[in-house]
């Protein structure tokens, strides 16, 4: 399954080497410096929830600095592969995984390593907006805080820098001791990413972060991802196609646990190799 | 109501032939608001059946208790004569003889010795004692007269509330004619008071009823209930959470859970009796303490306590937990800072409901000796202790018609200390419930 999901993704990623990424990067002008390294390398990695295998022995990469966007029908296993990156299945007691998934050189599943350094370094907005029930600042203050930030002045910078980089500070900045959950929805949901950038992560994951907002907000935070593109390595899971086609560099294709076709955003929509993929994009399923 | 919304119900039309699917509506829909009326007039009626019951209830203690806050005193003059108080130790004199003496100079026409013992009768035994305590207070001048309002015994106070009736036959009442006599005498110089009676929120249980008070069991109640939230709500919560947010879920936790749900249906009686055997027989703790009895109330009201603050704990939202974890918290972390702030109103709901279940408790109590008379005040954990549930108890069962009253005062005084002690629970409870 494995290979044919790599046969069909590309005939330019001649699956495992790094050889084919410059063919792989997108046009001069679209470029970031810097970037396109194998942020997350997946091999052959499966998740399952007792018997079920809800993701089928992925091979890819994620490269770093890019957005990479990942669509599919629903129970496709998108999310549950976004989810994986950072460790969130972790909740589920049924659920395992096998293969590897690589991180900076470290296996995520390793033996070794540490989920809570792991999700620090993997930031996570979900879907709906979570903030705590705690003041705007508190909300943002949290993870410096745990990571034994406690001077004031400190704490003040990263608030403010957090929420400008959500583009969010201007709204908020006169009423920062006032609770979040007063915030609009789209507010929240940029309050969700300003407190996941003030722990300074590598890897930003998005799981269908405009689902629950109108239009304007949803908007607002296309906009943002905009900004964070080529300063995190962004991945976001999205059931909006035009959405996909607008902000990501990299598209994934899941279609029942397998990633059908992986390419750069343009050709996946231009011109997929994948009928299955051509179906899903010109809408004759969902 | 029915009228109007059947008319904006737009498109029944008979005349076409059709069975429309809205004539069918229409025609279910004065159906379906009768059933709805019917429904809530059932709710209504319960509800206040219920009211009925409680206010029923609430009305015949108080009807019943009320007079037991008031007390009969009778003013008495005592003179004191010299060489009636004990110069070096005054504490040691004979208070009962100078009060028999005050009486007889008030009745000098009483003379024999069975008249000259219903007379005293007519006065409390209480009344020694607030002479020595006058006396030891301030002490006073030989030769002077003390004028003090000394307690009425329990059956003039029976006869002054009126709960003792003065024309029925001699025979039926607990005070003969001449007693009477010597009470209207008493009664015409305005020597016969009623007054708030503090005696029964200062003192402890007596034999006699003028004497008695729920203080002791008040205090009791406070030490047993200290000791049992002291134990159950961290022990309680700490398993809660456990169980919930900790524990793998495997067949030795679901077998602890089920025995958690039995252990709140177990009859209260026999966790007096693993009390018994194992706080007071093997550990050898003190019998009748609050110490023992705080414990056993304590494994009675840990059930509740973590069967409620799992629910609240459950019902914490998954996305605060993400959201938390996914900036870097670890899992005590995240219980700390989010789940139980959340959680807490949840719980202290659960410990309100075991406490006042605690509180009313008596049957485990009987096991480890708190069923006992117990006169002095405790002062502290290790003392012997009455509680209230069994101080009205042993006062419903006592036979003075003066007890009657006071079992319903005291009934009272239990609602009002379980009111007052949910009122701090739910002041609580507001102040830590936060919206998400």
């Amino acid at each position: 399954m494995q290979m044919t999901a790599e046969a069909k993704s590309s005939n330019q990623s001649a699956s495992k080497s790094g050889a084919s990424r410059e063919i792989f990067l997108p046009p001069e002008r679209d470029r970031v410096k810097d970037g396109g390294k194998p942020h997350l390398s997946a091999k052959n990695f499966s998740i399952f929830y007792g018997d079920f295998e809800a993701v089928k022995k992925i091979e890819a990469d994620i490269l770093s600095k890019y957005v990479t966007a990942i669509i599919g029908p629903s129970g496709c296993g998108k999310s549950t592969f976004l989810r994986a990156i950072n460790r969130m299945n972790d909740l589920i007691p049924s659920c395992y995984t096998s293969g590897s998934l690589m991180f900076d050189g470290e296996d995520v599943y390793g033996k070794y390593t540490d989920e809570v350094q792991l999700r620090r370094k993997i930031g996570m907005v979900f879907q709906k907006p979570n903030p705590f029930p705690k003041s705007i600042f508190d909300n943002i203050a949290y993870g410096p805080r745990l990571q034994g930030v406690k001077e004031k002045k400190v704490l003040d910078e990263i608030v403010e820098k957090s929420l400008r980089k959500a583009a969010l500070w201007d709204e908020v900045k006169d009423r920062l001791d006032k609770n979040a959950l007063g915030l609009s929805g789209g507010q929240q949901q940029r309050l969700c990413v300003a407190r996941t950038l003030a722990v300074e992560p590598e890897i930003l994951l998005l799981d269908e972060p405009t689902s629950a907002l109108d239009p304007k907000s949803t908007a607002k935070i296309e906009d943002l991802i905009e900004e964070l593109r080529g300063s995190y390595t962004i991945a976001i899971v999205t059931h909006n196609m035009q959405q996909a086609s607008r902000v990501s560099d990299y598209t994934m294709f899941f279609y029942e646990g397998d990633l059908v076709e992986y390419a750069p955003t343009k050709q996946l929509f231009t011109n997929p190799r994948d009928q299955v993929t051509e179906d899903y994009i010109t809408g004759r399923f969902s | 109501m029915i009228k109007s919304t059947k008319k904006s119900v737009v498109g029944s039309s008979a005349s076409s032939g059709r069975i429309k699917a809205i004539d069918i509506v229409n025609k279910g829909l004065k159906r379906r608001y009768r059933k709805e009326k019917r429904f809530r007039l059932y709710g209504m009626l319960s509800i206040l059946a219920s009211v009925a019951f409680l206010a029923f209830l609430l009305t015949s203690i108080v009807f019943n208790g009320y007079s037991a806050f008031l007390q009969t005193y009778i003013k008495l003059d005592v003179p004191l004569e010299a060489g009636m108080i004990d110069k070096q130790e005054p504490g040691r004199s004979d208070f009962q003889g100078i009060i028999k003496s005050a009486i007889r100079s008030y009745y000098p026409e009483v003379t024999e010795r069975q008249d000259k013992r219903e007379l005293y009768a007519l006065f409390s035994s209480g009344a020694a004692f607030q002479l020595r305590d006058t006396v030891l207070s301030n002490p006073p001048e030989e030769g002077t007269t003390l004028s003090l309002w000394v307690l009425a015994d329990d059956d003039v106070d029976m006869l002054m509330k009126g709960h003792m009736k003065r024309d029925v036959p001699e025979g039926s009442r607990r005070l003969n004619d001449k007693q009477l006599r010597w009470i209207e005498r008493l009664e015409a110089d305005k020597r016969v008071e009623k007054r708030f009676n503090t005696t029964f929120f200062s003192a402890g249980d007596s034999r006699e009823p003028e004497l008695a008070g729920i203080w002791g069991a008040v205090k009791g109640s406070i030490y047993t209930m200290l000791v049992t939230l002291a134990l159950s709500f961290p022990i309680g919560i700490c398993a809660a959470v456990y169980l919930e947010e900790f524990a793998p879920k495997n067949l030795a936790t679901d077998f602890i859970e089920v025995n958690i749900n039995n252990l709140a249906a177990v009859p209260s009686i026999v966790f007096g009796l693993l009390g018994l055997a194992v706080f007071l027989n093997f550990f050898g703790m003190p019998r009748s303490t609050p110490l023992v009895g705080g414990i056993v109330l304590m494994l009675m009201t840990l059930p509740t306590i973590i069967i409620a603050s799992r629910a609240a704990l459950k019902a914490v939202p998954p996305s605060i937990r993400e959201a938390a974890l996914g900036v870097g918290s670890s899992k005590l972390q995240v219980v700390a800072s989010h789940v139980l702030p959340l959680a807490l109103p949840g719980m202290l709901t659960g410990t309100i409901i075991g406490m006042a279940q605690a509180l009313g408790e008596t049957a485990p109590l009987l096991m480890i000796g708190m069923v006992a008379f117990i006169v002095d005040i405790p002062g502290g954990f290790t003392d012997p202790a009455a509680v209230m549930p069994v101080q009205i108890y042993l006062w419903a069962d006592s036979p003075e018609r003066a007890f009657v009253e006071r079992t319903s005062a005291a009934i009272m005084v239990l609602l009002a200390f379980l009111i007052s002690m949910n009122a701090v629970a739910v002041v609580m409870r507001k102040r830590f419930e936060r919206r998400w």
